[in-house]
């Protein structure tokens, strides 16, 4: 049953230099209790989509599609209506909780601040709720009283996740939520996370940078590049046995100790990702791509099922619709792809 | 058996180049630099009209101040030359009036424009110097020679402008350089802070410690890197204080407590003759508003400078 | 370190800035020439023998580090010497205080409340039709000399339209008590109340402004929006009591400018505070008075600042338990 589900997601910021696109055509499905990754480097647009989700992006920012939170569309939410949804349905865990929670205010107030605005409880009662989310977390519930500046970064981000469960949603994106920690930090935090996630049955969305950690916590992975969505499958085939090479090359950059892959092959890519505004032709990875080839660079694939349960958006696989590129030509015959290297 | 593993040809020998040109000097090509630098500033500058109309009113008045004894006759200004009605509203004679000598007050305020405009560069001159020497040595060395100097610097900060400033101009003798020297005494301090954060800021950069890995002598590492660096945040800042020297002069000359007033008129001294003439009280209003105008005009011009080359100038601000 | 030793430290801080005042002040008149000529400077009347005599009372046949403890004493108690008509300065002041507080005081408050609402309300809609016409007239303001804009109002609703009185604190001649002479003072205090209000607000919005459009840009404010509260509980529930922090900061420090704002405003509406008693003491060269005048002004921005600091740390959670 299908918790949320995102379809056609553009988002557009307007800004001084012109029109941004960040998110360029984007589709989640997501049921209950299933947690999905989001992979990809800075500036592919993952954060974006978490704020689109909650409409929270800053005011003139283009936002079409539909983001359909159990049955309703939040992008056409009215006011009042959308007040009442965020936190209660769909909250949000961020990252750098240093400046993500508000200096001036101790965290039990914090905590129990979205409790009684959407009249769950009384003032008292939500400071107890608090004392026990804070418990649920693995801190002490007289630190109640504390200010965020008493605490030490991995015991922020517990308070972050302890007040996104405070309304009880069934949804909870966290948008980096380890990436300021250290090492140790983080596992404890990702551990965490995922004894919540089962003991709650929540959907969880996961974004970040690092596809290792990932491979842990989720069931589903979409990796996204340059605003669009270029693979998605089930978490560890998608990690171990990448289709797309953007997601290969990015496996390849976090090795894992005792993978005899990663001795052998070299990491990381050549390039930076490319400018929102300023998009190559064709396919958006085409010049950074190890395995390009000639209409890499005038055809733009679409996300298409390349096995059961999996998708890319790469003509290296058979299987392409009519795929049609910007001056409405197709992909023909003979630019079919050469046949995949043996491993 | 292995196989052979296939080599790449080695590329060929590349062309011997023809005469290399002759490199500058190091100074030549930092000499360029600033310049390319300083272009690139001022076209940036062009896009802001905030700044632009600051720029033009500036020049109009500092081209009033420069020409004016071709604007209007010196003798003017003294009692004995002036020939007008005591007191007169704006006439075709007189475009602004006159005042309780019969002087025309279009006169009196285009000659006001060099005290009042000297006297704002001079004052800022002072307080730049002092202000950045404090703010350099005390940020570059740290420690004691921090600690004193921020306190001396915080001390001025503390203690109000007006009567610090009134109970230097009593004790000096009343003159154009006593007025310049207080102001310049008084203001510093907020200089002196700004220079300070930059300075910690830089002091931190990699250039700076391979600078000192190299060897370089304090005084290199201030004059050479430092400074040229801490340079346009000054310049902005400068701007702003030459708004606020105004301001300080008008308000000093107002209170009698600038240059004799017989010879060096200021817009300020235009204001304590019509004050002290019960100006504001018959309603003589051509006497006190065409010297305040001009007041707001030229503050109003410096202050729209320095936020249009703060924006530009500021690192702060850049970063965004 | 713990709240105590940060009182602590602001407070000796204080004293030690208040101790220079004094020295400063001590150093800086005596190098005029002693008091007792600067205090007869002309009015000569008296014989070398009783100048004599008068210097002996005043303790100027000490030597000058003697002289410095004996001012310092003097002053602890109270004795700030005497004006040029005989008159102890501490007197001088005791009656000219009130005016001036009155009159400072609620133009501050005034100004400080007005100025960082409208520079709430300017942060909050960035770039509106109300933003920018504040900048400009705040830009404005801020060019303007306060007394000149002082003798545009007396012009315009003391002269002209005849509101207001032209100056003075109370209409002269007519001895009202009671609630008539509360309203006779509020009459003559509306104009300078409204110049020096205006006036200085312009520092404020400005620095609230600033202040709270970097609070916005902060992370905490969109954890706040996604809480699903109302805009305005973001605003005044979460920006505010941020962006405020650094304002008091630097709204302490312009609090030495109201004072010299103060002293041209009362000269020009004759109010009888310490500003205008200033300005006498400058025509008269009287300068015990203003000896004394300068150490009172420079103590009372000193406590306040101590008064702003200490209340910022009570605010602030960060500098409370730091």
């Amino acid at each position: 049953m299908s918790l949320l589900s995102v379809k056609d997601l553009h988002v557009t910021y307007r800004t001084q230099a012109g029109a941004v696109p960040a998110v360029r055509g984007v589709g989640i499905e997501l049921s209950r209790g299933e947690v999905l990754g989001l992979a990809g480097e800075s500036g592919c647009g993952k954060s974006t989509i978490a704020g689109a989700i909650l409409r929270l992006l800053p005011k003139g920012t283009d936002v079409t599609g539909q983001v359909m939170l159990d049955n309703q569309n939040v992008l056409e939410l009215k006011p009042g209506r959308l007040r009442a949804v965020r936190w209660t349905e769909a909250s949000i865990v961020f990252q750098g909780a240093m400046h993500a929670l508000n200096p001036v205010q101790r965290i039990g107030d914090q905590i129990a601040e979205p409790i009684v605005l959407h009249g769950q409880a009384g003032e008292r009662e939500a400071l107890v709720r608090a004392g026990s989310l804070l418990e649920q977390v693995g801190l002490p519930a007289r630190r109640l009283k504390d200010y965020p500046h008493e605490l030490s970064g991995g015991q922020r981000q517990r308070v972050m996740i302890a007040m996104a469960l405070a309304c009880n949603p069934r949804l909870i994106i966290a948008d980096e939520p380890t990436t300021a920690l250290d090492v140790m930090v983080q596992a404890q935090v990702l551990r965490l996370l995922k004894e919540l996630q089962r003991e709650l049955g929540l959907a969880m969305i996961f974004i970040t940078h690092d596809l290792s950690v990932l491979v842990e916590t989720c069931d589903r992975l979409a990796v996204m590049y340059a605003g669009r969505v270029i693979e998605e499958g089930p978490a560890d085939v998608v990690f171990r046995q990448p289709a797309h090479p953007y997601t290969r090359a990015l496996s390849a950059a976090f090795p894992e100790i005792g993978d005899a892959r990663f001795r052998m092959r070299p990491s990381g890519l050549p390039g930076d990702p490319p400018y929102p505004a300023d998009l190559p032709t064709g396919c958006t990875f085409h010049p950074r791509c190890p395995q390009v080839f000639a209409p890499c660079s005038h055809v733009d694939p679409p996300l298409f099922d390349v096995s059961p349960e999996r998708r890319a958006a790469c003509l290296l696989f058979d299987g392409a619709p009519a795929t049609v590129n910007a001056a409405g030509g197709t992909v023909a015959k003979e630019d079919q792809p050469p046949a995949e290297e043996q491993r | 058996m292995k196989p052979t593993i296939e080599r790449p040809a080695p590329a060929p020998e590349p062309e011997p180049l023809g005469p290399l040109p002759i490199p500058k000097s190091a100074k030549a090509i930092a000499r360029t630099r600033r310049k390319e630098a300083a272009l690139r500033t001022w076209r940036q500058y062009r896009k802001s009209k905030m700044g632009m109309a600051g720029l033009g009113i500036l020049v109009f008045f500092v081209l009033v101040a420069i020409f004016a004894p071709l604007l209007a006759s010196r003798c003017e200004l003294s009692p004995t030359c002036a020939s007008g009605p005591i007191l007169s509203p704006p006439s075709w004679q007189y475009p602004l009036g006159t005042d309780d000598l019969g002087r025309s007050v279009l006169a009196l305020t285009i000659w006001g424009s060099r005290i009042s405009i000297i006297v704002g560069l001079a004052a800022t001159l002072i307080t730049v110097v002092i202000g950045t020497s404090f703010g350099l040595v005390a940020g570059y060395y740290g420690g004691w020679r921090e600690s004193g100097l921020m306190r001396i610097t915080d001390w001025f900060l503390v203690i109000p402008f007006l009567p610090l400033a009134i109970v230097l101009s009593v004790i000096l003798e009343p003159s154009l350089t006593t007025v310049i020297l207080v102001i310049g005494i008084t203001s510093w301090a907020s200089t002196a802070r700004v220079v300070r954060a930059q300075v910690l800021s830089l002091k931190t950069r990699t250039y700076v410690e391979r600078a000192r890995a190299l060897g370089a002598s304090h005084w290199h590492l201030m004059s050479r890197h430092i400074l040229p660096n801490v340079g346009p945040l000054i310049f902005a800042n400068t701007v702003l204080i030459v708004a606020v020297a105004i301001l300080s002069e008008t308000t000093l000359s107002f209170l009698n407590l600038g240059p004799d007033p017989t010879t060096n008129i200021s817009w300020g001294t235009i204001l304590e003759f019509a004050f002290g003439g019960g100006a504001a009280f018959s309603n003589n209003w051509w006497w006190i508003v065409p010297p305040g105008v001009a007041v707001v005009l030229v503050v109003l011009a410096f202050t729209m400078i320095g936020y249009a080359l703060d924006e530009i100038l500021n690192p702060k601000l850049r970063a965004r | 370190m713990s709240t105590r030793r940060y009182l602590f430290s602001k407070i000796a801080q204080a004293f030690l800035t208040l101790a220079f005042v004094l020295a400063f002040n001590f150093f800086l008149f005596r190098g005029l020439g002693d008091p007792v000529s600067l205090l007869l400077h002309g009015h000569s009347s008296l014989t070398p023998n009783a100048i004599a005599d008068l210097k002996q009372q005043l303790g100027l046949d000490l030597p000058l580090p003697q002289q410095f403890v004996h001012y310092v004493n003097e002053t602890l108690h109270g004795n700030l010497g005497y004006s040029y008509d005989g008159t102890p300065v501490s007197t001088v002041i005791a009656t000219k205080a009130w005016p001036t507080l009155l009159l400072i005081g609620l133009s501050t408050i005034a100004s400080i409340i007005i100025g960082i609402w409208i520079g709430i309300k300017q942060g909050w809609k960035r770039g509106s039709g109300f933003d920018q016409g504040m900048l400009g007239v705040t830009l404005v303001l801020y060019s303007m000399p306060e007394f000149w804009f002082g003798l545009l109002m007396i012009m315009i609703f003391a002269v002209t339209f005849q509101i207001f009185p032209t100056g003075g604190m109370t209409t002269p001649g007519a001895d009202y008590t009671g609630v008539k002479h509360v309203t006779d003072v509020l009459n003559h205090m509306a104009l300078p109340f409204f110049v020096l209000t205006v006036a200085y607000l312009a520092e404020y919005s400005i620095i609230m402004r600033s202040s709270l459009l970097e609070t916005l840009g902060e992370d905490f404010i969109m954890t706040a929006r996604s809480k699903g509260m109302l805009e305005n509980r973001v605003l005044y529930k979460h920006a505010v009591p941020n962006a405020l922090l650094p304002t008091m900061t630097v709204t302490i420090l312009s609090l030495g400018f109201v004072i010299s704002g103060a002293i041209t405003i009362e000269i020009i509406f004759s109010w009888p505070g310490l500003g205008l008693e200033t300005y006498n003491a400058i025509l008269n060269k009287d300068y015990s008075t203003l000896e004394g005048l300068f150490l009172l002004f420079s103590a009372s921005v000193i406590v306040a600042n101590l008064v702003a600091d200490l209340l910022y740390s009570y605010l602030d959670p960060r500098v409370r338990a730091a």
